[in-house]
């Protein structure tokens, strides 16, 4: 199981300059990730939480470490 | 009758089509099988919104072939205008932030 500090990297390291935190919701599987980076600029909500995604995607979903990954998204200013 | 994958496939993108407000749900409106989809019918309602909805349950293909299409892995799925919005998550940010109502008169 992937600690939630090494979740934040993995996103961190997709979008570098970008400011990640994350909390687990529940059991270590449901997890909360609040993401600011500049990368978001212009970019339709789906667009973001899509590149958030990608980034953990191959530990995201049936039969992996991550149930289920809220994203609240920001633009870096 | 047998439906074939191709079938689905164009009634899915039919929906989509021809409906500017689309919603694909765990159920119906008037009775959603599943949380996510029970908030999406709700904040839909508040908004005010018509839509279609279909429900991708009665069949396993129909939520392969959506999410084939859309990229989005998870239900409840939310399309104005052809695109894609977003699943719960999103649709409840933008209602919270009073994007959601311009969004779907545009």
């Amino acid at each position: 199981m992937p600690s939630t500090g090494e979740i934040a990297a993995l996103i961190e390291e997709a979008l570098p300059g970008s400011k990640v935190q994350v909390e687990d919701m529940g059991g270590g599987d449901h997890l909360y990730a609040h993401v600011v980076a500049p990368q978001f600029e212009g970019l339709s909500l789906i667009q973001q939480h899509t590149m958030v995604n990608g980034a953990v995607e191959h530990l995201l979903g049936p039969g992996r470490p991550i149930h289920a990954l809220k994203i609240k998204t920001e633009v870096s200013s | 009758m047998i439906v074939t994958e191709e079938q689905i496939r164009d009634e899915v993108l039919d929906a989509i089509k021809q409906h500017r407000v689309m919603l694909f749900m765990k159920g119906v409106p008037e009775a959603p099988r599943c949380g996510f989809s029970m908030q999406v019918v709700q904040i839909l309602d508040a908004v005010g919104t018509e839509y279609a909805a279909m429900d991708i349950l009665p069949d396993p293909r129909i939520r392969q072939v959506l999410s084939a299409e859309s990229g989005w892995p998870t239900i409840p799925q939310l399309f104005v205008n052809g695109e894609l919005v977003g699943g719960c998550d999103i649709v409840t940010e933008l209602y919270e932030d009073g994007k959601l109502k311009e969004l779907v008169a545009a």
